[in-house]
């Protein structure tokens, strides 16, 4: 691998003034051209090539007080890894990063870091940041690609055992922790793959399967056990779980489509967003009939929502052949959650935004299958409480679009199975959220702990696995003490969390 | 696990599997399903549970062949495991002491019958189970509906077996010359469920219906099983299967299962041809 790398090139980059290093244009990673990448479920970007990463790397200047850090909800050593990369030494790269983040070619791919690390950047506020994503996909690729990817030392047997309900990225973080510090780990999964939403939920195209795989298979190696096919809540209850564990972490994500009451939504064709990406992940329906999960074939798709779920449901459809894709949202491109990215993508690949567009009701055919879905158009009043203008409709505006395939991505909430078959378990009556206190994530419930969607609603994966990380040092503590009493807890526990 | 330990015809393309599940069969109560995935190609297939033995440690489904997946499973033989069985599911049927329950089953809905009328009975009611086939040769489960309920009636679409006529002939009868019964429960093909609530909802009598429609996680994280009750969209997966009858749209789930019909033609035919082609080579092996 060094012989690949220009050994002159990296001492010149090294010795280079922090202005001089400012100078340096954001290295772009190259991707497969819309055209191309419209007909595969294969990854979108390629990623960086090694002297690609070493020159980015090289536009850090290596700030005193490192702001970056700050942004990451896991408190990745950014400086430290993005330094080593500088250096041409990616397994010293990888490692740093390792010692807080477990899932770096993950996080990587999904986390929002225009909205964390790299928006601290102090190279954003002069023009572009270190795009300190993209480095540290780099670095766990090139770890795995390289068959290095070490399995991280487990501590000694305490003799504890902990059970996670759920092995999406709050679980899998809470369980490598926990493994780590040498208790017994058995994770509970509902459905018969790891992984949770980064299986079932986020697409090929953004987030390779055989990345999730590689990451739960270290789990898997370190000791950690999987019983897949377990739904807690229905098998077991979580009171069951407390019997033999010393300790239970729920993080049963936000497995509850949210639909809008609209007239027609029960038509054949009209989808929940997690459905659509189901089948099309997990079950792999872009493969039908080699895998036996049909999926509609859709020719006209309209998608409901503004989101990232939204986006992945959008360009999901444009692989699977349909002609047209809508994209409906009710507000102004601006105000879209979606990051700017997966916008951009999805416009490359023809989706079309249908923009201050609001559906009031689907129409169906004679066999009850969706044909029509009736907006109305909206312009923009006053900031409401999210700042965001609100959306006002306007009279008078009702018009009909041909689908023939709605899909339904306005957000999901907490998983009620869980919640509702646990004695003594505090749920939020409005959200539907296990009441959680962030900088414990503890439950109502002694011996409980909580993170991810299910302790906050639907938020991001690195959030999830900043619970867990959080989670793991509250509950190494309640078994290394028994304290449950929040007032007898060390003032770590009592201020600021990760979380 | 998963392991299956019997594979027995029942009737015309309906078979009757006895599967290794310990911890399903020790918890499982009347109404609840499974879902299982035979290989990993396959679908996440929602079955009812028929009857379960914790002490074994097995579980019965019964299964009809109706399309690809549950083709290949009948193919399937002791000794060979289905990939992935997950339950139970769903909410256990709603047993209380009412008096009489007439259990009404229809096809291959005597199966998920069978331990609803077990817990009926053993709850201290009256059971009268109305047990509907198409014709003779596809009555499944008669002893064991005789060994569970009070009473049993039978009839037959072509009258080759029984009364002849539809199971809600046999429900109206039964209250014309006997009375009401306290409660109903029906499980069979839509259309029946349909017509015995229409049925029961005249005389006002309580009814039960248990709902298939198609499914795919089975914990309420994809809504393709939403059905409509009273105007009201419920999550059958979770909030079911069982629902009041008399305020379920039928039609809207006939439409909704049949939402896939053509890709399942598809695949169906894709796997007969397969299995053909296999055949012919495995002929074309022996005489060599």
């Amino acid at each position: 691998m060094d012989q690949e790398l220009d050994r002159n090139e990296i001492e010149r980059l090294y010795n280079l003034k922090a202005k001089e290093r400012m100078q340096i244009e954001r290295q772009p990673m190259p991707e497969q051209e819309p055209d191309v990448r419209r007909a595969n479920f294969s990854e979108v970007p390629f990623g960086y090539f090694p002297m690609a990463a070493i020159v980015e790397a090289n536009r850090c200047i290596q700030c005193k007080k490192p702001t970056c850090v700050i942004g990451c909800p896991v408190g990745v050593n950014i400086p430290g890894f993005v330094r080593r990369i500088a250096e041409g030494d990616f397994e010293g790269a990888i490692h740093v990063i390792k010692e807080t983040n477990m899932l770096p070619a993950i996080c990587g791919r999904v986390c929002p870091q225009e909205q964390q690390c790299e928006e601290a950047c102090v190279l954003a506020k002069k023009g572009q940041a270190v795009a300190i994503g993209r480095l540290e996909r780099f670095a766990a690729d090139w770890e795995r690609e390289h068959g290095l990817a070490d399995v991280p030392p487990i501590g000694s047997d305490t003799g504890k055992s902990v059970g996670v309900v759920g092995s999406g990225p709050a679980g899998l973080t809470v369980a490598i922790d926990l493994r780590r510090a040498g208790h017994a780990v058995t994770i509970y999964e509902a459905l018969h793959l790891p992984g949770g939403v980064l299986m079932y939920g986020i697409p090929e195209f953004r987030l390779p399967k055989a990345i999730v795989n590689a990451e739960v298979d270290v789990v898997q190696q370190m000791g950690v056990d999987i019983e897949y096919n377990t739904i807690i809540g229905q098998i077991e209850t979580v009171d069951e779980l407390l019997d033999r564990h010393d300790a239970v972490f729920l993080g049963t994500g936000a497995g509850l489509p949210w639909f809008m009451d609209l007239p027609g939504e029960n038509l054949c064709g009209v989808y929940s967003a997690n459905e659509y990406l189901t089948r099309c992940n997990l079950m792999r329906a872009y493969d039908f009939p080699n895998y036996d999960t049909p999926i509609a074939a859709s020719e006209r798709i309209a998608v409901v929502g503004g989101g990232n779920v939204a986006m992945d449901v959008a360009r999901t459809a444009v692989r699977l052949g349909a002609e047209e894709v809508y994209l409906i949202y009710r507000r102004s491109e601006a105000e879209m959650p979606a990051r700017l990215e997966e916008i951009h993508h999805a416009k490359q690949e023809g989706v079309i935004l249908k923009l201050l567009h609001n559906p009031v009701r689907y129409i169906g055919d004679e066999e009850g299958r969706v044909c029509q879905v009736e907006c109305v158009r909206m312009e923009l009043g006053e900031p409401d409480a999210s700042g965001r203008r609100r959306p006002v409709v306007v009279e008078g505006s009702e018009h009909t679009i041909d689908v023939d395939t709605v899909v339904v991505a306005i957000g999901n909430g907490p998983n009620p199975l869980v919640p509702r078959t646990t004695d003594n378990l505090e749920v939020d009556p409005k959200r539907g959220t296990v009441v959680t206190n962030m900088n414990t994530m503890r439950t109502s419930k002694r011996g409980v702990f909580a993170g991810g969607d299910i302790a906050v609603g639907a938020a991001t994966v690195i959030l999830a696995m900043g619970h867990g990380r959080q989670a793991a040092r509250s509950i190494n503590h309640f078994l290394a003490t028994g304290v449950w009493d929040i007032d007898e807890l060390p003032e770590a526990f009592r201020e600021n969390g990760a979380g | 696990m998963n392991e299956i330990l019997e594979n027995v015809v029942l009737a015309d393309s309906v078979n009757r599997y006895l599967v290794a599940a310990p911890k399903i069969a020790a918890r499982r109560k009347a109404g609840q399903f499974v879902i299982v995935r035979i290989d990993e190609f396959g679908e996440r297939i929602p079955l009812t549970i028929a009857d379960a033995d914790p002490a074994q440690g097995t579980i019965t489904l019964v299964v009809q062949a109706v399309g690809k997946s549950t083709a290949q499973m009948a193919t399937l033989k002791p000794g060979d495991r289905l990939l992935d069985v997950v339950g139970p599911l769903g909410a256990p049927t709603h047993i209380e002491r009412v008096g009489t329950v007439a259990v009404v089953a229809g096809g291959i809905g005597i199966a998920p019958a069978h331990p609803v009328a077990q817990a009926f009975k053993q709850a201290g009611n009256t059971v009268i189970a109305i047990l509907g086939a198409r014709s003779k040769n596809l009555l499944i489960m008669e002893d064991e509906m005789r060994r569970a309920a009070d009473e049993v009636i039978v009839c037959t679409d072509d009258g080759s077996y029984g009364c002849p006529g539809l199971v809600t002939h046999v429900l109206n009868d039964l209250i014309d010359t006997r009375g009401k019964p306290d409660q109903v429960f029906a499980v069979g093909p839509v259309p029946m469920m349909k017509y015995v609530s229409l049925l029961t909802r005249e005389y006002g009598i309580p009814t039960m219906v248990s709902l298939n429609p198609i499914m795919m996680d089975g914990t309420g994280m994809c809504g393709g099983c939403r059905v409509t009750i009273g105007g009201h969209t419920k999550f059958a997966c979770v909030e079911g299967p069982d629902f009041d009858g008399h305020l379920v749209d039928f039609d809207e789930l006939m439409q909704r299962q049949a939402f896939y019909k053509e890709q399942e033609r598809v695949a169906y035919e894709r796997y007969v041809q397969r299995c053909r082609s296999q055949e012919h080579i495995a002929q074309a092996n022996q005489s060599l």
